[in-house]
């Protein structure tokens, strides 16, 4: 209070400009370049009865308004609730976490269930995968996904390969859930940006999953911390936390954890992506199919980035013939090298042209060169149209 | 979920005001109760003495206080623990031959440890759990586990637990609550605090499961790991019912604990962390095991808590199969050690001074030991390997379709180049890939 009044007496020293200028700008003349406009996205759940019908609900179940970090802290209190065994636990979770993902929570279960550790990411992988090995199910975060790499010893040497090694003894940590917010955010720079999700999809016996949207990460997290008997890198798209709104059934619900879903139905053109590049691929295909009557395209979330689901990848690309896959991350050896490599063994014959990967250039996410360096609808655009005209 | 009487420590911290009018310190909220003082003064750790090596009986075998029974065990225990020690080093020598016979890919023997491994296990419930790093197998033989269980596992056969997929002497046993050994160094010490974890809110969550705790080992090279820094700090922060044995044996391979650090061994970290810690003698086996009685005790009481051992010992063997200690050390020095404190010797004088141990007794142990062990050896190595299935399972808990597809071509291959591979001695042939 005493500050707030000594405030007033200090004399405005920078003037209030309308335009913020410390990331990357959008061009005002961008006919493609827009932003996104969530409430018109024809994925996300814009009425109740959308999500009704989308979860085969009954017409009065029901339904919360919800963003991206009120569907997962939805999604936390139901598991907490459900079972006695789950724990969540990082740096900073306890006041509600940095993001507002466990926001209420140490109210509700108490200091023993959910707690800050100390700032060590090895030690937080570490102790919640000796947690999940004496039969507990612990979620525990990491504050960014570009903070996970001093836990990658404890990743993917022992949570991977811990079921392995035990064999008959029975041991496993598949209690385990590691969330992590990744992803750019318009101005996280080199070290709040970043996508890691290729590095753990290199490494059997861990399940990456990456959400889109509120209603499907409710369902994915849930599915991760109660269904799970595998560890799972929950990885969530930082920038969709406040920014992505839909309606979210109330009641808890699964989705599987290996499943990709269809999107968008299409016969000319396969576009694959994941987590927050759906948003940019979605205004993109819409802007081509304004442009070339007659176009269709298939748009596919992976959802699971590992294991993942070749089936129904090879399937619409068998149909369509050709493919184009987008995601944040670096081009060389990222998911997209996967996916085409398995596209050219999987539907070699159908393929009509070379399937494209539209990716982060092969450099660092610099803070004032965001806007360069990551899909944007312009590149997506391109690049389904280069492929459609090969 | 909060019991009365339990404190947690994450609720002990509450903010006060900066400071009190006369007051001789601050409330700093990182250094709660630290005086003000005029005296710059660097503390040094040189300066402080070394932390005390605790013991109960002399190299000799002599009870230092006459006064005191150390045992508190019936003479047929500490003779129990008498053949269990030298099971560990007649296991080792017959298998470090085995190695170099090209029998087995790869062993390690714990010469010299026997008595920290054996005399704290001995102070354990066989609920506890136990993370190991590799030079513990007197703890899993005072735990139970038999003679069979070790040579499945060195040569990888079918009753193997670990089905054949690590390298020897990365044991483990769900039955006996040992968590299965991992190579890489010092990533089970914050696991061993999770787990400490998980034992407390089970315990919290049902008062009717048994208090247990962790015990957890390691040497004092992994004890330069960030690992180790990880685990300590989270919980003593955590108030986790473990207790941390580091067994410091002087070498980490070719590495001198000179080398290893500079302060007062690994014991004077504990302090650090804010953890009850000891050092004991690990020659003397009945010090180790009354240290670990009590540390086990005090792990349990109140909210629970962290306990560091650190162990003193020297490491009589070369590290591994793969190293020859004497590039790095003298054969003289690791001679003397053998001939003149080593915790098996030191115990023999024991119990010969008591009464309970003589020559002939000496001969017969030794004998029927070595014969239990060769006997288990050759039968283990006869036993045929774990099925070629058993590669891809357990990476998830159900075997991905990718992996079926890897398994099917792989069939396929071994189908169409039948020389190539000598599936007949796996178990079930390549009938297990379907």
């Amino acid at each position: 209070m005493f500050a707030c009044r000594r405030a007033h007496l200090v004399p405005r020293i920078l003037k209030p400009r309308s335009q913020l200028r410390y990331a990357s700008q959008t061009s005002p003349e961008a006919h493609l370049n827009k932003p996104i406009e969530f409430k018109k996205v024809p994925f996300l759940y814009h009425s109740q009865n959308s999500a009704r019908t989308a979860f085969g609900l009954s017409q009065d179940a029901p339904i919360d308004w919800q963003n991206l970090h009120g569907a997962i802290n939805a999604s936390l209190h139901h598991a907490l609730k459900t079972d006695e065994s789950v724990l969540l636990f990082g740096e900073d979770v306890a006041f509600g976490g940095v993001f507002r993902c466990s926001k209420g929570l140490t109210d509700e279960f108490g200091t023993s269930r959910i707690f800050n550790t100390p700032l060590s990411e090895q030690g937080i992988v570490g102790f919640a995968i000796g947690c999940a090995a004496e039969g507990m199910k612990p979620v525990a975060e990491i504050q960014f996904a570009d903070y996970v790499f001093p836990a990658f010893d404890q990743l993917v040497n022992e949570a991977a390969k811990f079921r392995y090694r035990e064999g008959a003894t029975g041991g496993h940590c598949g209690g385990l859930v590691v969330r992590m917010p990744c992803g750019s955010v318009g101005h996280g720079a080199l070290y709040h940006s970043q996508s890691p999700e290729a590095l753990f999809t290199h490494v059997p016996g861990l399940r990456v999953v990456i959400p889109r949207s509120p209603a499907q990460a409710k369902g994915l997290l849930t599915s991760s911390i109660l269904n799970s008997n595998d560890p799972v890198i929950f990885m969530e798209p930082k920038i969709l936390y406040r920014a992505a709104e839909e309606f979210v059934p109330r009641d808890p619900y699964t989705i599987p954890l290996d499943k990709a879903e269809i999107l968008k139905k299409g016969k000319d053109l396969t576009v694959i992506s994941y987590g927050q590049p759906l948003y940019l691929c979605s205004a993109a295909i819409e802007a081509l199919e304004k442009d070339i009557k007659g176009l269709s395209v298939e748009l596919i979330d992976l959802r699971a980035i590992y294991p993942w689901d070749r089936a129904a990848i090879m399937e619409s690309v068998n149909k369509t013939g050709r493919a184009v896959v987008v995601h944040e991350s670096m081009y060389n050896a990222g998911v997209g090298a996967e996916v085409a490599a398995s596209i050219q063994e999987g539907a070699f014959l159908r393929l009509e042209a070379p399937v494209a990967r539209v990716t982060g250039w092969s450099t660092h996410p610099g803070l004032i060169f965001e806007k360069y360096n990551i899909p944007d609808i312009a590149r997506i655009y391109d690049s389904m149209k280069r492929t459609l005209e090969y | 979920m909060h019991k009365p009487g339990i404190r947690w420590a994450s609720d002990s911290w509450s903010s006060g005001p900066a400071q009190k009018v006369g007051s001789d310190s601050v409330n700093f909220p990182g250094a709660l109760n630290s005086k003000f003082t005029a005296t710059m003064k660097f503390q040094n750790p040189a300066e402080a003495t070394a932390m005390p090596t605790y013991r109960i009986m002399d190299a000799d075998g002599n009870i230092i206080d006459n006064t005191r029974d150390p045992r508190a065990a019936p003479d047929e225990e500490v003779i129990k623990w008498y053949r269990n020690m030298l099971t560990v080093s007649i296991m080792d020598l017959i298998m470090f031959d085995a190695q170099r016979q090209g029998r087995t890919s790869f062993y390690m023997v714990s010469a010299g440890e026997e008595g920290i491994a054996v005399g704290s296990a001995s102070a354990l419930s066989p609920d506890d759990v136990c993370f190991l790093q590799y030079r513990e197998q007197g703890v899993l033989i005072q735990r139970g586990f038999t003679l069979k269980e070790m040579m499945s596992q060195l040569f990888s056969n079918k009753d193997d637990h670990g089905k054949g997929r690590n390298m020897p002497v990365h044991y483990g046993s769900g039955k006996l609550n040992v968590h299965t050994i991992s190579s890489p160094l010092a990533t089970q010490i914050p696991q061993a605090s999770g787990a400490a974890y998980a034992l407390k809110m089970q315990r919290l969550i049902n008062p009717n499961v048994p208090p247990r705790i962790v015990a957890c080992y390691f040497g004092e090279g992994a004890a330069s790991e960030g690992d180790f820094h990880a685990a300590l700090n989270i919980a003593a922060t955590k108030s986790c019912p473990i207790v941390f044995v580091c067994r410091n044996n002087g070498f980490a391979i070719s590495t001198a604990s000179i080398e290893q650090y500079k302060g007062d061994g690994i014991a004077s970290r504990g302090l650090g962390y804010g953890i009850d810690t000891i050092r004991v003698d690990g020659n003397d086996i009945f010090a180790v095991r009354e240290v670990m009685l009590e540390a086990r005790k005090r792990a349990l009481e109140g909210d629970c808590k962290p306990i560091l051992v650190e162990a003193m010992s020297y490491r009589v063997s070369h590290h591994s199969t793969s190293d020859d200690s004497f590039a790095y050390r003298a054969k003289r020095e690791v001679e003397e050690w053998k001939r003149r404190d080593n915790p098996i010797t030191r115990l023999r004088k024991w119990m010969e001074n008591r009464g309970i141990w003589d020559e002939d007794k000496e001969k017969e142990a030794r004998a029927s030991i070595r014969k239990e062990v060769l006997r288990e050896f050759s039968a283990a190595e006869k036993v045929q390997k774990p099925p070629l299935r058993a590669m891809f399972e357990d990476v998830y808990e159900e075997i991905t379709p990718e992996a079926q597809e890897q398994m099917k071509e792989l069939k396929r291959l071994i189908e169409r180049y039948p020389n190539e591979y000598n599936v007949k001695e796996h178990e079930g042939g390549i009938k297990t890939l379907e």
